[in-house]
């Protein structure tokens, strides 16, 4: 065997993590099987037919601008990259009959510690973000595009690229797309290792060759984006939501979930269960549903505590998650964040100042060190944790925590910061005891490698 | 001190490797070239290993860009190789996901197998191994990375076995 196909044997297939049958109701990752992701296969799963209907090539008539982003309004599509933030509202902002260039960015820099579901989406169904960028370029008047790829999984990167180039060639992203006035010109760019790019205005520096230093807001992308021209951020899971709420109607989406968190959502679950994976079902499915779907806690254990939106939101201890709905309102209710959707389970075996020194540990790596608070502070606050964990904690370090969580939260440029700083104030409210019993008798309450 | 630094000496890069970037060039608008410097970089690191500060005043000259600028790319992001790495270079995920499902155990285990400790390189010049950071593969943990580009799933330690063996056995066949 030569070297290619030596690594190639130990290449992820997909069938533990996506094609493993126990979605619910899906609707972006419905008939995968890893090998179909090319473009006759997705239209024969219906792709293109929600470009093709705004387009008024199906028969009907075509859809104005304004009627497509009144239907992504009335789904309450929310921002599935970690913020929510409504994706009709974000696709408003931008200036109508602004004379120049404007851009269109899919953030696929999916680096959220948990988070693995763009991934998956890209590499085995990458024309359904292809549609939903155009779609979206369609709405706000684009004509240029990017599609920023984490720089780590490559192979999905040369994937985006194999199937912009079978796109391409089947007038489906171009010069007049399909004979018609509409334009759009779709490029797939790659990070190489840097977190803090997630962030969207990291990522437009980054996207221009520089360093990944986030800006200062506002200006807002919308009005000063990537070359200083107004440009609209979405991540790949929500441009992914795009083709099939346009095909069945912004209401149809809705109703699929709850008021204010529309649609069906990608769960990425890992950790502590029997069968790790992603899993898509309706927004606001509970807790326990979910995590009957990734097999439960591993060997029959106890659930402990789960992390529910990526390593940047608070841990909710068993009690509260297990009464929890996976949407929005419900984990923001219960006083953490559904953010990336990345659910990190944690057993009773496991030690949270191991958990959160682990955690520590990558902000204090990550931060680009533009702003004191966070380029300091996350040292702070992994030197803390550190001293605790080796035993060497003091009585006052939970204070001398929270009081450099406090420091740095809302004195940053960008959320980088506060993500470093919520995750330690979450444990030690949830649970002050094993800190307490940390500092008190210099081991864990639990023996854990974590 | 003379007034003018000496510039330092490109690296002449061949007919084959300037394809490759202006292919990456061609994406952004013609004033923007500079946009292309991390794609530029990466396909000199597959190709020569790692990157110089010749091959970085290469990517600048071609790119019209200071090579501070081009220097500035090279150390803020994580994957380049600012020194030369062994002909394979493993990193291994670490991060609490990959963690809490024997990530960390990957890396020892490795260590052991190889001889070294994180950071170091064999001393045939082969394996360089790292810990690293959100992979963004999390469900298939323990995940590792082989020389920038191929993602590794669920390396349990009879897989990192095959793993070490098959890349040391198809080096030999190579030679």
């Amino acid at each position: 065997m030569n070297v290619n196909q030596v690594l190639e044997q130990f290449q992820s297939r997909g069938i533990e993590t996506c094609f493993h049958g126990r979605h619910i109701s899906p609707q972006m990752v419905v008939g995968l099987d890893g090998s179909n992701w090319g473009l006759a296969d997705y239209e024969a799963r219906g792709g293109y037919a929600a470009l093709r209907q705004i387009l008024g090539l199906d028969g009907g008539e075509a859809m104005t601008p304004e009627a497509v982003i009144a239907h992504v309004k009335e789904s309450a599509l929310r921002g599935r990259g970690g913020a929510g933030f409504p994706t009709g509202l974000k696709w408003s902002f931008m200036p109508r009959q602004f004379p120049g260039q404007k851009y269109l960015v899919c953030n696929s820099d999916e680096g959220e510690p948990g988070t693995c579901k763009d991934r998956e989406l890209l590499m085995h169904n990458p024309h359904l973000v292809i549609e939903g960028m155009a779609i979206a370029a369609y709405a706000m008047g684009t004509s240029v595009g990017y599609n920023y790829i984490h720089g780590e999984i490559f192979q999905v990167y040369e994937r985006f690229e194999a199937a912009l180039e079978q796109a391409r060639a089947a007038g489906y992203l171009g010069e007049r797309i399909l004979g018609t006035d509409f334009s759009f010109q779709l490029h797939a760019h790659h990070g190489f290792g840097a977190y803090i790019c997630g962030e969207e205005t990291a990522l437009l520096e980054s996207l221009e060759g520089k360093k990944g230093q986030p800006r200062f807001k506002p200006p807002f992308p919308a009005s000063f984006g990537l070359y200083g021209k107004p440009t609209t951020i979405n991540n790949t899971e929500t441009f992914a939501a795009v083709p099939w709420l346009i095909r069945n109607g912004g209401k149809a989406y809705l109703d699929c979930g709850r008021p204010n968190n529309g649609g069906t959502k990608i769960f990425s679950v890992s950790g502590d269960v029997e069968r790790p994976g992603n899993y898509e079902v309706p927004m606001c499915t509970s807790f326990c549903t979910l995590l009957e779907l990734a097999g439960g806690v591993r060997k029959g254990r106890k659930l402990k505590a789960v992390i529910p939106g990526g390593s940047s939101s608070p841990a909710l201890p068993a009690d509260l998650i297990l009464s929890c709905t996976m949407d929005y309102d419900s984990i923001s209710k219960a006083g953490s964040m559904l953010g990336s959707g990345a659910v990190i389970v944690l057993d009773d075996s496991r030690c949270m100042v191991k958990a959160l020194k682990r955690l520590s540990y990558f902000y204090m790596h990550e931060s680009c060190g533009q702003c004191t608070p966070c380029r300091e502070g996350t040292g702070w606050l992994w030197r803390i944790v550190d001293r605790i964990e080796r035993g060497q904690g003091r009585p006052e370090d939970l204070a001398l925590l929270d009081n450099v969580a406090e420091n740095i939260m809302g004195r940053t440029i960008c959320a980088l910061g506060d993500a470093a700083a919520m995750p330690v104030r979450g444990m030690i409210k949830h649970f002050r005891h094993e800190f307490e019993h940390y500092i008190e008798h210099k081991t864990g309450m639990v023996a854990a490698s974590v | 001190m003379s007034a003018a630094t000496p510039s330092l000496q490109s690296v002449a890069f061949s007919e084959a490797t300037l394809a490759r970037f202006a292919r990456e060039v061609a994406k952004y608008p013609d004033d923007q070239k500079q946009s292309a410097v991390m794609a530029c970089l990466s396909i000199v690191q597959q190709e020569q290993g790692w990157v110089s500060p010749a091959a970085e005043q290469g990517v600048a000259d071609i790119l019209g860009m200071p090579v501070m600028a081009v220097h500035e790319v090279t150390t803020f992001y994580n994957m380049y190789n600012q020194q030369p790495v062994g002909r394979f270079k493993l990193n291994v995920c670490t991060n609490l996901p990959c963690a809490l499902r024997d990530g960390e155990h990957a890396l020892q285990h490795l260590e052991r197998r190889l001889g070294i400790q994180k950071g170091q390189t064999t001393a045939d010049g082969l394996f360089t191994l790292q810990q690293s950071e959100c992979l963004g593969a999390c469900a298939d943990s323990p995940v590792l990375l082989v020389n920038d580009r191929h993602m590794c799933s669920f390396m349990s330690p009879d897989k990192l076995d095959q793993l070490i063996d098959g890349l040391r056995a198809a080096t030999k066949e190579e030679a």
